[in-house]
């Protein structure tokens, strides 16, 4: 067999090819095994970006059909809780430059908002309940609802439904966890000397010179 | 250890494949528009071509020679490259989703790249033996790798510069290639 191989160099060179085809492929055929990819994992990158506030305001059910949407191709910048800094976020993931919030969606809030049940309103209609995405709002049929503040992420959807118009969104408190120290609006202003403007701080440098 | 040092100085600046041998020219110019994609490609490129220069090596001293075979190189290396791309693709896109998002289709891609092949053509006819060859590749996809880099850091400041109309994008990028060039002649004769 093996003498008959080695003199018919036509068999040989069938033999060692189809060989060699036949070890790469069984090596590529565990190598997909091994290093098999479940799921798509910048499907879950992107998910993480997004506020997780499952709003729909996108057009999509929540913020994970949204991810998977931009994974495949879809434009970023439908997220109108996350606003300019998520679609910045998401532009940076996924290398493409960051376009402005699309305002068909919605408008960024200038506040972080949650919502607010005027107790002593509420008739019990747990319409706003079967609205909320999340689960935030407390309550059973003729009885009155609440809002859990920590799980509300201000997405709006439960004031439409509401039939008695009860649900405010009210700022959420600041508070010394959150607390951010506003820049003063003109910092230029702050010493008298800058206050002479351009001209004289151009004449102040040709004497530094 | 000298020779080695030789080996890898010869391949990496005076035979460098892409701006002395002029091998490889496709991902040298298409992939290096970011220096971030251009520093994933060169690490799979290089990759990618030591892994062939041993597998080329193991193919053409085990199976090719004794079998009389040799007119079959060039088929059987390819057959060796598109494995050892395939299965790079398999490991970067389980390693790194993001890197193989932005490489796209330049991985597949380096399969026709033709400096791995060049690498494993080169090495069987210089008759080096498997430490010089694999060495030989891994010297050929560092100097891929440093003039890439190079390149594509050069593009980054090229797209913020000041270009005249006509020359802007791919034509400022081939003089600044050619110029690359003509600055690596100057290493030939270092060894």
């Amino acid at each position: 067999m093996i003498e008959l191989i080695a003199q018919n160099p036509i068999l040989a060179a069938l033999v060692a090819l189809v060989g060699l085809s036949i070890l790469f492929g069984a090596l590529l055929g565990f190598a997909a095994e091994k290093f098999k990819v479940v799921g798509d994992p910048i499907v879950e990158q992107i998910d993480e970006l997004l506020p997780q506030t499952q709003c729909g305001q996108c057009g999509f059910p929540g913020c994970r059909p949204y991810a998977e949407s931009i994974a495949a191709g879809d434009v970023i910048n439908k997220c109108p809780p996350g606003g300019q800094s998520t679609i910045n976020a998401i532009a940076n993931l996924l290398d493409v430059p960051a376009p402005e919030l699309d305002a068909e969606h919605g408008v960024e809030s200038e506040v972080k908002t949650v919502a607010y049940i005027r107790e002593d309103e509420c008739i019990g209609c747990t319409k706003c309940i079967q609205a909320c995405p999340v689960d935030a709002i407390l309550g059973a049929a003729k009885l009155m609802h609440t809002v859990i503040t920590d799980e509300c992420t201000g997405c709006d959807l439960c004031v439409e439904p509401c039939p008695v118009d009860c649900i405010d969104m009210l700022p959420v408190a600041e508070t010394i966890a959150d607390w951010k120290w506003t820049i003063p609006a003109k910092p230029g202003q702050m010493i008298a000397t800058d206050r002479r403007g351009a001209v004289a701080s151009a004449d102040h440098n040709e004497d530094a010179a | 250890m000298a020779e080695f040092a030789v080996i890898l100085v010869s391949s990496i600046l005076i035979n460098n494949y892409v701006l002395v041998q002029f091998l490889g020219l496709c991902p040298f110019m298409g992939v290096s528009n970011k220096l971030e994609s251009a520093i994933g490609m060169a690490a799979a490129t290089t990759f990618v071509l030591t892994l062939t220069a041993m597998a080329s090596y193991i193919v053409n001293a085990m199976v090719l020679e004794p079998l009389g075979l040799i007119y079959l190189r060039t088929i059987a290396f390819i057959l060796v490259i598109a494995a050892v791309v395939q299965f790079t693709k398999m490991f970067i896109e389980k390693t790194s989703p993001l890197l193989y998002r932005v490489l796209g289709v330049f991985l597949p891609l380096i399969t026709t790249n033709c400096a791995v092949l060049g690498v494993a053509l080169q090495n069987t006819s210089k008759d080096l033996n498997f430490v010089q060859s694999s060495l030989y590749g891994f010297g050929a996809g560092a100097g891929f790798s440093l003039v890439l880099i190079f390149f594509s850091a050069m593009r980054e400041r090229l797209s913020a510069a000041d270009v005249p109309e006509s020359f802007k994008g791919a034509a400022i990028a081939m003089i600044t290639a050619g110029l690359m060039s003509l600055a690596f002649m100057g290493f030939s004769g270092l060894v």
